[in-house]
């Protein structure tokens, strides 16, 4: 038998790493911002989108893909509102891979301002993988605690912005949002934090704003 | 458990590096993986030997080494190793610092048979 040693140094998510700058730079400079929105399930982010809807539009355009482990579900709210939406159905895997956004990167419409990615729902995996996002947000929902930036951190840390949603549910639940905020920014000093209910609105026209002025930004970038 | 997924980009480069060196089969591999990577080394063991069943590497060994987290402060330039992600400098209390190592995952190389 003839044994050889073969080095290879290669990054086991350097394939998803490449597929995703591809994705931000063809994105980007057709003006488009890419957000990839994360958190546990059931923390908000449909109805995120479906307030946002009526903050940004008519003045600007949105489209969704939605990531589930089952069911056209949040696909089918969306569109409800008139948002185009792609639903991929994962089968049971627990995040969504650069890939499965570049299969439909073709059919993303020319003109469009903003295109959210909706990850499947789980705090842990998919915060490894880079979609091509320009903006990565996390989501923290007041009904899961306060503690959960420190029990979390890697999500906490490769995010951009985070959101403290479900605001109008404190009181009466003991969350405490400069707490969850200040072990965020511990974590990660650059985040920009925002608390915000899409139930009663609070908070949402500066996250809106910030959205604008970072499509702004971006187009400037890639004028 | 993303392990699994990382586990098959494993196996698609190990497949190619081992047809472009005409091996017969793969004998060991020896993986990097940063303690904030994300991955979990006894998952990634695990997934690796689901995985490999009927692959060249059927009866390879998964070696891991694991690299802890280094960051370096980009007001003093002090090197330290850190157990988390919460970032504070050691010697001068900045929060300010970057990653040298122990976030990624990389192959370093296998022992093949040719």
């Amino acid at each position: 038998m003839i044994k050889k040693e073969v080095l290879v140094l290669k990054d086991l998510l350097g394939s998803n790493k490449a597929v995703a700058k591809e994705i931000r730079e063809q994105l980007s400079a057709r003006g488009i911002l890419v957000l990839n929105l994360i958190s546990s399930p059931g923390a908000g982010k449909t109805s995120l989108l479906e307030a946002l809807a009526d903050l940004l539009r008519p003045e600007f355009s949105m489209a969704v893909i939605e990531g589930d482990i089952e069911t056209e579900r949040d696909a089918e709210r969306i569109r409800a509102k008139g948002i185009p939406a792609w639903q991929i159905t994962t089968g049971g895997a627990c995040h969504l891979e650069a890939k499965m956004i570049g299969k439909l990167s073709p059919e993303i419409p020319e003109g469009l301002d903003f295109l959210f990615i909706e990850n499947v729902g789980n705090l842990v995996c998919p915060a490894s993988f880079d979609l091509g996002e320009t903006i990565r947000c996390v989501l923290l929902s007041t009904p899961e605690g306060d503690d959960k930036p420190k029990k979390y951190p890697q999500v906490f840390n490769s995010s951009h912005c985070l959101l403290l949603t479900k605001t109008d549910l404190v009181p009466p639940l003991p969350f405490d949002i400069e707490l969850a905020r200040s072990e965020a920014l511990e974590i990660n000093p650059g985040l920009q934090t925002f608390a915000l209910s899409s139930v009663s609105g609070a908070g949402m026209r500066e996250f809106a704003d910030y959205l604008i002025a970072s499509l702004h930004k971006l187009r400037q970038d890639h004028a | 458990m993303h392990e699994l997924s990382l586990i098959a980009n494993l196996f698609e480069i190990l497949e190619e590096k081992a047809a472009e060196k005409e091996a017969k089969r793969i004998l060991s591999v020896k993986l990097q993986v940063g303690l904030l990577s994300g991955a979990v080394p006894e998952l990634l063991k695990t997934s690796f030997d689901i995985y490999k069943k009927d692959t060249i590497a059927a009866e390879a060994e998964l070696e891991i080494i694991e690299v802890p987290f280094k960051v370096e402060c980009n007001v003093c330039q002090t090197q330290m190793i850190k157990d988390d992600l919460v970032a504070v400098c050691d010697a001068c209390g900045s929060i300010d610092l970057k990653t040298l190592q122990g976030t990624d995952l990389f192959l370093l190389k296998m022992d093949v048979e040719i």
